[in-house]
């Protein structure tokens, strides 16, 4: 009798997108197996892996897109902490305050780009400011890439993007902490510091756990900010995948760069999960 | 002791309202020198020193860009690409929402696991296979090949999103639309449909921002039919600098904007309560 009143409605509003996600989703990532491993006559192969291994441009890539993991993600992670326990502050104009945290996460990462390389380009906004200051007589080249200066100028710019995420990732954990627990540290004579470290930072984990896997993984697929901020001077995994697609011509080793990145993309958010264990789902 | 305390929690408001605002003042600075630099004329742009405060207002380096070759072109495929996005992750991902907020059933936790774990596949993986196979079904180097992509990576969002919009909408209205005589169907155009419509709305700008901004896959997917970013990202490198600053004004503006009408809906689906 269960089977006569079994509901058919929810799969049917379901299929669309499940057919649509096996087609343009799961297929694609199957596809691109195939293309990292095979050869053109569908021979399996490690070729186009060892390939990419040798490649000169891949330790490159491999350095720079690490390098910019580790020095973005922990400083957007300690602003967007900041940020989110000033709204715990309860200012005035905080409403605005959120509004203009979050404009970044409207900007594209080209626009981001573009914006830093006005700052840092030789007649940019930043070599005037100095210059203004006194503290230059002629613009520096801050984009030499001969220079640690363009990955600074990269930081700073995805810094600068990316961190609203992190940011309404960490207020929606924050308002859902009740304010018995803080209070009640308060009246117990913790301190600030000791409020924040003891009780909010504890609680407040699984968004932490969210954040740092979303960043993370969007970290390792940066990409435009690179080259409008650094040119030709500078490479990144996703830009390897690019040129090898586009300038190269050769979908093999353009699909094995990709499988890469989805291989450190799971294996961090992996160690996210083991490092921060909680049973919380992720959200936005 | 009082006193001491008093003048400690005053120099830590005093310090918090300093700390909001220089961070403000961080993400707001940089907006102001790109539109500082877009509404100046080219001299102005190459000049040095530079003033950090705007000289002369013009319109010439952003006429500069919108008559370069191609731009409209582009903008006006970006402006397509996007609609066609937005429209078709509507579709497609409206009902699942709606089936996530209403019905329990068997297999629902699976399914929204499944939607929750495409999160950690980056787009850099889809678009070469796509462009591959694209290339198989001729539909290489065409918008509606950059719009499938890019409703692959929206739709999870939409999913979600849409899916709090409907739980947002009571289902003792519905109950009571079909107690007064409304089939299934009626009771949604009719009555859910109506209260979840400023939530899809805010859902479905946010889908367009989202394939308004994206540069990889529509780069990797097209060749002369190029949106916006896509076509800025291969010129950047040969654009002069004028170009890329009025560029990179024009992808930043449309996504502000539409930003700031429904932000108010993004707190509210992140869980965010403003007071």
């Amino acid at each position: 009798m269960n089977l006569k009143r079994f509901n058919w409605e929810p799969y049917l509003l379901l299929l669309p997108s499940i057919l649509y996600l096996a087609l343009f989703f799961a297929w694609p990532m199957v596809q691109s197996f195939g293309l990292a491993f095979r050869t053109d006559d569908g021979q399996l192969t490690l070729a186009h892996m060892q390939r990419m291994f040798n490649d000169v441009g891949f330790t490159k890539a491999l350095r720079n897109t690490v390098m910019l993991i580790i020095a973005i993600v922990p400083l957007q992670f300690i602003l967007a902490l900041i940020m989110a326990l000033l709204m715990m502050e309860r200012l005035r104009g905080s409403d605005m305050l959120v509004y203009i945290y979050s404009i970044p996460l409207a900007i594209s990462d080209l626009a981001a780009g573009i914006i830093w390389f006005s700052i840092f380009t030789e007649r940019g906004y930043l070599n005037s400011f100095l210059y203004s200051l006194g503290v230059i007589d002629k613009p520096f080249l801050f984009l030499n890439y001969q220079t640690k200066w363009p990955l600074v100028a990269i930081v700073l710019a995805e810094v600068w993007r990316a961190t609203s995420i992190v940011f309404v990732v960490l207020v929606a954990g924050l308002q859902s902490i009740p304010r018995d627990y803080v209070e009640a540290a308060e009246v117990f004579g913790a301190g600030w510091f000791a409020r924040v470290w003891r009780v909010i930072l504890p609680l407040l984990r699984p968004s932490i756990q969210t954040a740092l896997i979303l960043r993370t993984i969007l970290a390792v697929q940066v990409f435009a900010v690179v080259s409008a901020i650094a040119g030709r001077g500078m490479t990144v995994l996703a830009n390897e995948a690019y040129l090898w697609y586009r300038e190269y011509r050769n979908p093999h080793l353009a699909a094995t760069y990709a499988m890469f990145i989805l291989t450190i993309s799971l294996i961090t958010a992996f160690i996210y999960l083991r490092a921060l264990r909680t049973k919380e789902e992720m959200i936005l | 002791m009082k006193q001491k305390t008093f003048s400690r929690r005053l120099i830590g408001r005093v310090l918090a309202y300093l700390l909001a605002i220089l961070i403000a003042l961080w993400i707001l600075i940089p907006i102001y020198f790109i539109t500082v630099a877009a509404f100046s004329p080219k001299d102005v742009i190459y000049s040095w020193p530079k003033s950090l405060l705007p000289q002369t207002i013009s319109l010439e380096t952003l006429l500069f860009f919108i008559n370069a070759q191609y731009v409209l072109d582009s903008l006006w495929n970006s402006v397509k690409v996007a609609l066609l996005t937005l429209v078709i992750s509507l579709v497609i991902g409206a009902p699942a929402g709606y089936a996530l907020a209403r019905y329990i059933f068997p297999g629902k936790d699976v399914y929204r696991i499944m939607i929750l774990s495409t999160r950690a596949f980056p787009i850099v993986i889809l678009s070469i296979p796509l462009a591959v196979t694209f290339m198989q079904w001729d539909l290489y180097d065409k918008l509606i090949s950059v719009a499938l992509l890019h409703v692959a990576m929206a739709l999870p969002t939409t999913i979600l999103v849409t899916s709090s919009v409907f739980m947002g909408v009571s289902k003792e209205l519905e109950e009571a639309a079909t107690v007064f005589g409304c089939n299934r169907i009626q009771a949604f155009t009719r009555v859910a449909l109506p209260l979840a419509l400023p939530g899809l709305a805010a859902s479905a700008i946010f889908t367009f921002v989202l394939s308004w901004n994206e540069v990889f896959a529509a780069t990797i997917l097209t060749i002369q039919n190029r949106t916006l970013p896509a076509r800025m990202f291969v010129q950047l490198a040969a654009s002069p600098i004028p170009f890329r600053f009025a560029g990179g004004f024009f992808i930043l503006v449309p996504a502000v904007v539409f930003m700031f009408f429904i932000r108010r809906y993004l707190f509210s689906l992140w869980g965010i309560t403003l007071k």
